[in-house]
C-alpha cells in the first residue's frame, strides 16, 4: 500500500520536474532570443528548414481540405437550398480552424520531429558539452534561432495553407459542383471580417511556440528522461513523446484560443 | 608547482547508485595526469565535474582556486575559456564543415576579424596533420581524423588545462599513434596542462607524469607511472596485473 | 551553391507567405492600408433584433458602409456606422433595418433624402425604422382576419 502511494508520489514528482524544466528552458531560450549579438544567417537557415520545406505539405494539404470542405459543404448546404454561402462556410472554417490547426499538426511531423531528434542526437554526442565548454551558451546557439524561425514561419504556412485552401474550395464548389461563382465570392467577402483573419493569424504564433517548444526542450532533456537515457533508443522515445505532446497541445490551446476570442 | 584542479571529496550518485564516493584529485599545472580505472567506474564523470558541466551532490570542485560551482555563470564562462576539450566521440557539430568547427569558438568567443580567425584556423588544422578536408562535413571523415579536427578546436582558443576523454577508443594502433604524436607536438609548443581518461594501459604510461587510478568511486592514488606499475597498492595492483598481465600468461602458456 | 539553394527556399517561402498573408488581411479582412477614410454616423432604433456588427449599410442596394458598433442607450438601440467618403448622406434620410431574402442577414437599408444640408462625421441619422420582425408579421395577419 505504501508501495503505492511511493509510486505515486514519485511519479507526480517526475512529472512537476519535468514541466520545471521546461518552464525554465523556455525563459532561457526567450531571454537568449533579446540577447545581442543578434545574427539573422542561423535564423535563416532554420526559415528554411521549418518553412519553406514545409511548403510542399502544407499545399498539399491545404488544397485537400479546401476541396473536401468544398464537396461535403455543397451536399449539405443544398440539401437546405443555401449553397450560396458555400464560400463563406469553406473561408470562415478554414481560417478560423482548420488551416491553423492542420497546418501546425503538419509542421509537427514535418518539423517538431526533426528538432526534437537533431537536439537529442546533438545531447547524446556530447555536441551540447561541447558548447558550454567552448563558454557558447546552447540556448542562444542551437535553440534561439529555431523558436525566432518557428514563430515566423507558422503564421507563413497557415495563411499559405489558407489561400490554397479556399481557392481549392473555389475550383471544386464552382468550377466543379456548378456553384454560383458571384455568391461563393460575395459570401466571403462580406462574411470573413478582420477579428477572423486576427484569430487565424494569432492561433500560428501560439502553435508556432508551443511546437518548436515542446521539441527542442524533449531533446535537450533526453539524457535527464525517464526511459530516455542516452542512446539511440532515447533519441526516438522523446521524439515520439515530442510529437504526440506537441500535437495534444495544439488541439487544446486551439479550443482555449477560440474560446477567449469568441 | 600548484594545483589548477581539486576535486575535494567529490560524490555523485543517480538514483540510487553512487557513482563517485568521494574522489580527492589535484592536477599539477604544465603536468600530464592520466586517470585509469574500468569501464563504468565514473572516469568520464570526473571530466564532467570539472568542467561544471555536473555538479556533485556534495565536496568541492576547484578550478583556478575558485569552486566552479558557487560562482556567477559569467565567471563560470570566464573559467571555460582556458578550457580545452576533446569528446569521446569528438563531439563535432554534424551541420558544420570541419572548418567551421573549429572556427566557431573564435566566431563566437572573440572579434577577430575573418582574415585572422582563418590564420589561426588553418595552422591549427595544419599542426593536426589536418589538410585539404576543410569543406568536408564531419560524418565524411575517418574517425582518428575527427579525433584530431576535435583537438585542433579544443586548442584554437590556446587554452590552459586540455581534456581528453578517452581520445583513442576506437582508433586502431596507427591512428591512435597518430593522436598520441598531435598530442607530444602540440604539448611541447603550447606548454598545456592535460587531464587524459584512458583504457590505452600501458601506452598512456609513456606521456603521463601522473597517474590516477579510480576504483570503486574512490581515487586509489595519483603517482608517477614508474611507481604505479612497482605499487604495493592492492587495488593498484591488481589493476596492473589485469591490464598488463595478459602478456605474461601467454608467455607461460608457451613455455609449456 | 548550397547557400544560394537555402536563400531562395526562404525567399521563395516569405514572399509565398507575405502574399497569401495580405490577401488575407486586405482582401478578406478589409483592412485598409491607407487609413480609414470612412466616417462615423450614429443612428437610434426601436428594435433592432437580428443586426450584427460587420453588417452591411446600403444604398439603394449597393453596400457603402458596414455597422461598427450596436449597444443600449435610454432603452434604445444606438446603432454606429462607418459610411465609404465619396457617399454624403442629407440629413432627412432614413434608416432602416432590413432583411435579405425571407431568412437573410439583417442589414441597414438608407433611403436617400432631398435636403441641402449634409451630414457631418460622427452625426446622427434622425429618421430611422426598426426591425420588421416575421413572428410580429405572421401573428398581426392571423389577429387581422379574425
Amino acid at each position: 500500500m505504501t508501495n503505492l502511494f511511493g509510486k505515486l508520489g514519485a511519479a507526480a514528482l517526475y512529472q512537476f520536474d519535468q514541466i520545471g524544466r521546461m518552464g525554465v528552458f523556455l525563459v532561457l531560450v526567450v531571454v537568449n532570443i533579446f540577447k545581442p549579438p543578434y545574427k539573422l544567417a542561423p535564423i535563416l537557415k532554420q526559415i528554411y528548414i521549418i518553412g519553406s520545406k514545409s511548403l510542399f505539405v502544407i499545399v498539399f494539404t491545404g488544397a485537400f481540405t479546401g476541396m473536401v470542405l468544398a464537396l461535403q459543404g455543397y451536399h449539405t448546404l443544398s440539401k437546405v437550398g443555401v449553397e450560396g454561402i458555400l464560400g463563406s462556410f469553406v473561408s470562415l472554417g478554414i481560417i478560423r480552424e482548420l488551416g491553423p490547426v492542420l497546418a501546425a499538426l503538419m509542421v509537427t511531423g514535418r518539423a517538431g520531429s526533426a528538432i526534437c531528434a537533431e537536439i537529442g542526437i546533438m545531447r547524446i554526442s556530447e555536441q551540447i558539452d561541447a558548447l558550454e565548454c567552448m563558454a557558447i551558451d546552447p540556448h542562444k546557439f542551437v535553440i534561439a534561432p529555431k523558436f525566432v524561425a518557428g514563430i515566423i514561419s507558422m503564421p507563413l504556412l497557415t495563411a499559405i495553407y489558407d489561400v490554397v485552401g479556399i481557392f481549392c474550395g473555389y475550383l471544386v464548389g464552382v468550377k466543379m459542383l456548378g456553384g454560383n461563382e458571384g455568391s461563393f465570392w460575395s459570401s466571403m467577402y462580406s462574411n470573413v471580417g478582420m477579428e477572423d483573419i486576427q484569430m487565424g493569424l494569432l492561433k500560428p504564433l501560439c502553435f508556432g511556440l508551443l511546437i518548436i517548444w515542446i521539441s527542442s526542450a524533449k531533446g535537450f532533456y533526453v539524457h535527464m528522461t525517464k526511459g530516455g537515457g542516452f542512446g539511440a533508443e532515447g533519441v526516438s522515445n522523446v521524439t515520439t513523446s515530442a510529437v504526440v505532446l506537441s500535437s495534444v497541445s495544439i488541439l487544446v490551446f486551439n479550443y482555449l484560443v477560440t474560446s477567449f476570442l469568441l | 608547482m600548484s594545483a589548477v584542479i581539486e576535486l575535494i571529496d567529490v560524490r555523485k550518485s543517480y538514483g540510487s547508485q553512487e557513482v563517485l564516493k568521494g574522489v580527492n584529485l589535484s592536477i599539477d599545472e604544465g603536468k600530464t595526469t592520466v586517470i585509469v580505472g574500468g569501464s563504468g567506474q565514473g572516469k568520464s564523470q570526473i571530466i564532467k565535474h570539472s568542467l561544471g558541466l555536473i555538479s556533485p551532490d556534495s565536496g568541492q570542485v576547484k578550478v583556478f582556486g575558485q569552486d566552479i560551482n558557487n560562482i556567477s555563470k559569467k565567471d563560470l564562462r570566464k573559467i571555460r575559456m582556458e578550457f580545452g576539450v576533446l569528446f569521446q566521440n569528438s563531439a563535432l557539430f554534424d551541420s558544420m564543415t570541419v572548418y567551421d568547427n573549429v572556427a566557431l569558438p573564435l566566431r563566437e568567443r572573440t572579434k577577430f576579424p575573418e582574415s585572422k580567425i582563418k590564420g589561426i584556423v588553418e595552422e591549427r588544422l595544419e599542426l593536426m596533420d589536418v589538410v585539404g578536408s576543410n569543406d568536408k562535413y564531419p560524418a565524411q571523415i575517418s574517425g582518428g581524423m575527427k579525433k584530431r579536427v576535435g583537438l585542433a578546436r579544443a586548442l584554437v582558443l590556446d587554452p590552459k588545462i586540455i581534456f581528453f576523454d578517452e581520445p583513442t577508443t576506437g582508433l586502431d594502433v596507427a591512428k591512435s599513434n597518430e593522436i598520441y604524436r598531435a598530442f607530444f607536438r602540440t604539448q611541447a609548443q603550447l606548454k598545456y596542462t592535460a587531464v587524459i581518461v584512458s583504457h590505452d594501459v600501458p601506452k598512456i604510461f609513456k606521456l603521463a607524469d601522473y597517474v590516477a587510478l579510480l576504483y570503486n568511486g574512490v581515487m586509489q592514488s595519483c603517482i608517477t607511472p614508474e611507481e604505479f606499475q612497482l605499487s604495493d597498492d592492492p587495488a593498484v595492483k591488481e589493476f596492473v596485473e589485469k591490464t598488463m598481465g595478459s602478456l605474461y600468461s601467454s608467455e607461460v602458456e608457451e613455455i609449456i | 551553391m548550397k547557400k544560394f539553394t537555402i536563400e531562395t527556399g526562404v525567399g521563395i517561402f516569405i514572399v509565398a507567405g507575405l502574399l497569401s498573408l495580405g490577401y488575407l488581411s486586405v482582401n478578406l479582412g478589409g483592412m485598409n492600408l491607407f487609413g480609414s477614410e470612412q466616417y462615423k454616423v450614429k443612428a437610434s432604433f426601436e428594435n433592432v433584433s437580428g443586426l450584427k456588427e460587420g453588417a452591411s449599410v446600403e444604398i439603394a442596394g449597393v453596400p457603402v458602409g458596414k455597422v461598427i458598433k450596436i449597444d443600449l442607450q435610454d432603452y434604445e438601440a444606438s446603432v454606429e456606422m462607418m459610411i465609404d467618403p465619396e457617399v454624403k448622406l442629407q440629413e432627412d434620410v432614413i434608416a432602416s433595418i432590413r432583411t435579405q431574402g425571407i431568412i437573410g442577414d439583417k442589414y441597414v437599408k438608407i433611403k436617400t433624402g432631398g435636403a441641402d444640408e449634409f451630414i457631418d462625421s460622427d452625426g446622427e441619422i434622425l429618421e430611422t425604422e426598426s426591425a420588421l420582425e416575421l413572428e410580429e408579421l405572421i401573428s398581426k395577419y392571423i389577429f387581422e382576419k379574425e
